[in-house]
């Protein structure tokens, strides 16, 4: 019998992932964004199989509205790389230190 | 074992694994290819649930456009491979003991309370997950929805904008100078006196 619990440690297992990939990959900016692309999954998968379970649709609009806010930030955060990378020659995460913070 | 379990299993057991390739890929096309597996296998598990709108969703919004998105950005620019890999051998220490210490803390939270919720009628599938959806959206949810417009509006401009440059070489038409422009910018009238009284 499959259970709520599959799905929610299957999506903490994900989540745990994407934070590891977080501090190994400190240096890559796309790879940054892509494991918040990987975070959001996880989070989805937890809205859908609680919205399965309570048998509520409220859970999967919740994940159309995340879906959607996601893929904004993805194409602003490539558009704001692809200008840094223009200004900068460089998308190296040690060399943004315009603003000496 | 049921048919829904060993479905399960084997989905998530691809799908932990094209995660993990993605966070130690050497090459940023390789991680990109492999959050693409991630994306397909978790759309099935996704359909699992019954989410068969969200799951379609998914796989056309984020790997028919985010991810050629990821991609096209890559491999326009010209990135040093080596340099962004400085530091991964370093840090992979920590980033192991605090993703084990997270997977361990949210287990034993999802474990700790036994979680059995006994899904009864399931009055959304006579209808179909998308009519359910669609009908919710556009009544309760009408607002929200609205809002999640305008967001996508404001991503595109921003992405444009953002993305801009004027070249100052390439010779283009600005319309609004063209239709602007009157008589008396392209042709100047002179008097001079005529000629022909001069001579003759």
């Amino acid at each position: 019998m499959i259970t709520i619990t599959h799905f929610l440690v299957l999506g903490a297992i994900l989540f745990s992932l994407a934070v590891a990939g977080i501090f190994m990959n400190r240096k890559n900016l796309i790879v940054l964004l892509m494991s918040i692309e990987l975070m959001l999954l996880a989070v989805n998968m937890n809205f859908i199989a609680f919205s399965y379970y309570l048998n509520d649709l409220a859970g999967q609009v919740f994940v159309f509205f995340i879906l959607t806010v996601a893929a904004a930030e993805a194409a602003i955060g490539l558009a704001i790389l692809v200008v840094v990378f223009r200004n900068r020659g460089t998308i190296n995460v040690q060399d943004l230190d315009e603003m000496k913070g | 074992m049921s048919f829904e379990l060993i479905i399960f299993y084997f989905f998530s057991a691809i799908m932990v694994a094209a995660a993990l390739r993605m966070i130690t890929a050497k090459n940023p096309v390789y991680s990109i290819l492999s959050l693409v597996l991630v994306f397909f296998t978790s759309s099935a598990i996704w359909l699992l649930l019954e989410a068969e709108f969200l799951a379609i969703t998914l796989v056309l919004v984020y790997v028919g456009a985010v991810m050629v998105l990821f991609l096209f950005v890559v491999m326009m620019l010209n990135i040093n491979i080596a340099q962004m890999r400085e530091g991964f051998v370093r840090f992979m220490p920590v980033a192991i003991v605090v993703s084990l210490i997270m997977i361990a803390e949210l287990v034993l939270v999802v474990v700790s309370k036994e979680l059995s919720f006994e899904r009864e009628s399931n009055f959304v599938s006579e209808m179909g997950n998308t009519h359910a959806l669609g009908q919710i959206l556009y009544t309760d949810y009408l607002l929200p929805f609205e809002t999640a417009a305008v967001i996508l509006l404001v991503a595109i401009v921003a992405a444009i904008v953002l993305t801009l440059r004027h070249r100052v070489q390439t010779q283009s038409q600005n319309p609004a100078e063209q239709v602007k422009v009157k008589a008396k910018d392209r042709m100047r009238i002179v008097s001079l006196p005529s000629e022909d009284e001069k001579k003759y």
